[in-house]
C-alpha cells in the first residue's frame, strides 16, 4: 500500500500539486476582481432603490437588467463566446490566465446581488441616526451601509469563492488548468480513475477549508446580538 | 428657539395624498423640556423629524434660532442636523462599532482629530456612567446602558437642542426613571433644549415644561404640564388621563400585598 501511494505521488504529485495552486490562483484572482466590479454594483442598486437614498428609477432598473441578463446566461456559454474578449485581455484564452475574465464576468453580476442582500440588512433606522448626525450619501454608504454589514459581506465572499472554484473546474474543459482540468484529462479522457479521484478529493478538501475559514472570520467580526 | 409656523406634511400615496400634518404652530423656548404628547399615528414622529428635516413639510416653516432653514441643503443641512442631537426607541447604535466609537461616529462625520473626537467621546461617556464600558459593543449592553451610549453621541457635537423619539419606550419603569433624570441634568446642566416625543402622560409629567397634545395630525392643546393635566379641555387628553388614573389606582392598590409578601 505505502509503495504504491509513493509510485503515485511520484508520478502525478507535481501535476495535482500544480493543478492546486491554479486553482486557488484563478479563484481568488477572479474573486478579487468581482468583488471590484461588484460592490460599486450592489451599492448603486441598494442607493437607487424607490424610498433609498438616492433614488432614481431608469438607473436601478437599468443596471437590474445587466445584472439579469449577465447572470442568466450559462457559464459554459459565457466561456466560449467570450473567447476573442479574452484573447484581446490577457493574450490567450487558454490556461489559468484565459480562465480568469470569463470567471469574473460570470461573478461581478452575483456579487452585485450578494452585496445588494448584505447592505438590505442593515436597519433602516440606523441610516436615519446617521442622517440626523449630518452624515453625506457618500458617508452613509462607507461608514454606516458596508461597515454595519460586515460580516455578511464575508459570509456572502465565502459563498461566491466556492462558486467560482467550481466554475473554475468547468474552465478546465477548455483547458483551463486546475484540478477540473486534471479531473477531465485524466479521468474522463484516459480513464485514469486513481488521478481523476484523488483531484476530486482535493477539491472536497480545499472547499471544506475555505468555508470553515470564511465562517471564523465571519463569527469573528460580527458584534451583533443574536 | 425652535418655531414652526402653518406647518403641513403630506404623502403621496398613489392618486391620494394623504395627510400626516395640519396647520402646526408652535413655539420652543431656549432652555425648556417641551413635550408631544400623542397616540401611535398621530404625527409626533414626523413632527419631531420636520425640526431637523429628515421629514420635508409640504408647506409651512421651520425657523431655527430665528433662521428659516426650511429649505437648508448640502452643507448647511449637515451643519443645522449636527448642532441638534437626536435619540430613537430603539437607541439605533452601530452594531459594528465599539462604544466609543458609536460616540465618536458624529464627529468622524465632520472629520475632528482622532484624538480630540476620542477624548470628548471618553468625557461623554463618563457624564452618561459609562466610562467603563468604551471598549464593549452595544449588544453586550442593557437597553438602558445602550440609551446612555445613543445620549452621550448625541452630545458630541455639542448641541444646543436635542431630539427625543420615544427614547424610554423600549424601558422598563425604573430605567426609564433613570433616562428622565439623565436628560433632565443634561437640559439643566449643559443648557440643552428638548423636544420630547411621548405616548406617555407619565414622562411628560416626569420631565416636560410645557407640553402640546397633538391628534390627528392637529395640536389640539397646549400649554406649560401642571395647568395642562389639572384642567384639560380635549377629549382626548381628558380620556387619556382617566385611563391613566385608573391605571394608577390598580397600581397602588396592588401595591401594600407586594410589600406584605416582600417581609414575609
Amino acid at each position: 500500500m505505502g509503495q504504491i501511494v509513493q509510485e503515485f505521488i511520484a508520478e502525478y504529485g507535481e501535476l495535482l500539486v500544480q493543478g492546486t495552486w491554479d486553482t486557488i490562483v484563478m479563484t481568488s484572482v477572479s474573486t478579487l476582481v468581482a468583488y471590484v466590479i461588484g460592490v460599486p454594483v450592489g451599492v448603486l442598486l441598494t442607493i437607487s432603490g424607490p424610498g433609498a437614498l438616492r433614488p432614481n428609477r431608469v438607473l436601478h432598473t437599468v443596471l437590474g437588467w445587466i445584472v439579469n441578463i449577465g447572470r442568466s446566461i450559462p457559464f459554459i456559454i459565457l466561456l466560449v463566446a467570450m473567447i476573442p474578449l479574452t484573447r484581446l485581455l490577457v493574450g490567450t484564452s487558454l490556461g489559468v490566465a484565459g480562465a480568469i475574465p470569463p470567471l469574473i464576468v460570470s461573478a461581478a453580476p452575483f456579487v452585485g446581488r450578494m452585496v445588494e442582500q448584505s447592505l438590505a440588512e442593515v436597519d433602516d433606522g440606523l441610516i436615519e441616526a446617521a442622517q440626523s448626525f449630518g452624515a453625506g450619501t457618500w458617508q452613509i454608504v462607507t461608514k454606516v451601509l458596508l461597515f454595519e454589514s460586515l460580516p455578511s459581506l464575508v459570509r456572502g465572499a465565502t459563498i461566491t469563492f466556492i462558486n467560482l472554484f467550481g466554475y473554475s473546474a468547468m474552465a478546465g474543459t477548455v483547458g483551463a488548468g486546475g484540478l477540473g482540468d486534471i479531473a477531465i484529462r485524466y479521468g474522463y479522457q484516459r480513464y485514469q480513475d486513481d488521478v481523476m479521484i484523488v483531484s476530486v478529493v482535493l477539491c472536497v478538501i480545499l472547499v471544506q477549508i475555505f468555508q470553515s475559514l470564511g465562517n471564523v472570520i465571519a463569527r469573528r467580526i460580527d458584534h451583533h446580538s443574536r | 428657539m425652535i418655531q414652526l409656523e402653518h406647518l403641513y406634511k403630506s404623502y403621496d400615496e398613489g392618486t391620494e395624498s394623504h395627510e400626516v400634518l395640519h396647520d402646526i404652530n408652535l413655539g420652543i423656548r431656549p432652555g425648556e423640556v417641551f413635550g408631544i404628547l400623542g397616540s401611535s399615528g398621530a404625527g409626533k414622529s414626523t413632527l419631531v423629524r420636520c425640526i431637523n428635516l429628515l421629514e420635508r413639510p409640504t408647506k409651512g416653516k421651520v425657523i431655527i434660532d430665528g433662521k428659516d432653514v426650511t429649505d437648508a441643503n448640502g452643507k448647511e443641512l449637515s451643519a443645522l442636523r449636527s448642532s441638534i442631537g437626536m435619540i430613537f426607541q430603539n437607541f439605533s447604535l452601530f452594531q459594528q462599532r465599539t462604544v466609543l466609537r458609536n460616540v465618536t461616529f458624529p464627529l468622524e462625520l465632520n472629520h475632528t482629530p482622532k484624538d480630540q473626537r476620542e477624548e470628548r467621546a471618553r468625557r461623554l461617556l463618563k457624564l452618561v456612567g459609562l466610562e467603563e464600558y468604551a471598549d464593549r459593543y452595544p449588544s453586550q449592553l442593557s437597553g438602558g446602558q445602550q440609551q446612555r451610549v445613543a445620549i452621550a453621541r448625541a452630545l458630541a457635537n455639542n448641541p444646543r437642542i436635542m431630539l427625543c423619539d420615544e427614547a424610554t419606550s423600549a424601558l422598563d419603569t425604573t430605567t426609564t426613571v433613570q433616562i428622565l433624570d439623565l436628560l433632565r441634568r443634561i437640559n439643566r446642566e449643559l443648557d440643552v433644549t428638548m423636544v420630547v416625543i411621548t405616548h406617555s402622560l407619565a414622562v411628560a409629567r416626569n420631565i416636560c415644561d410645557r407640553v402640546a397634545m397633538i391628534d390627528g395630525g392637529n395640536i389640539v392643546e397646549m400649554g406649560p404640564t401642571e395647568d395642562l393635566f389639572a384642567d384639560p379641555h380635549s377629549d382626548i387628553l381628558k380620556a387619556l388621563i382617566a385611563s391613566d388614573g385608573a391605571q394608577n389606582r390598580r397600581d397602588t392598590n396592588e401595591a401594600p400585598a407586594s410589600a406584605a409578601e416582600g417581609v414575609k
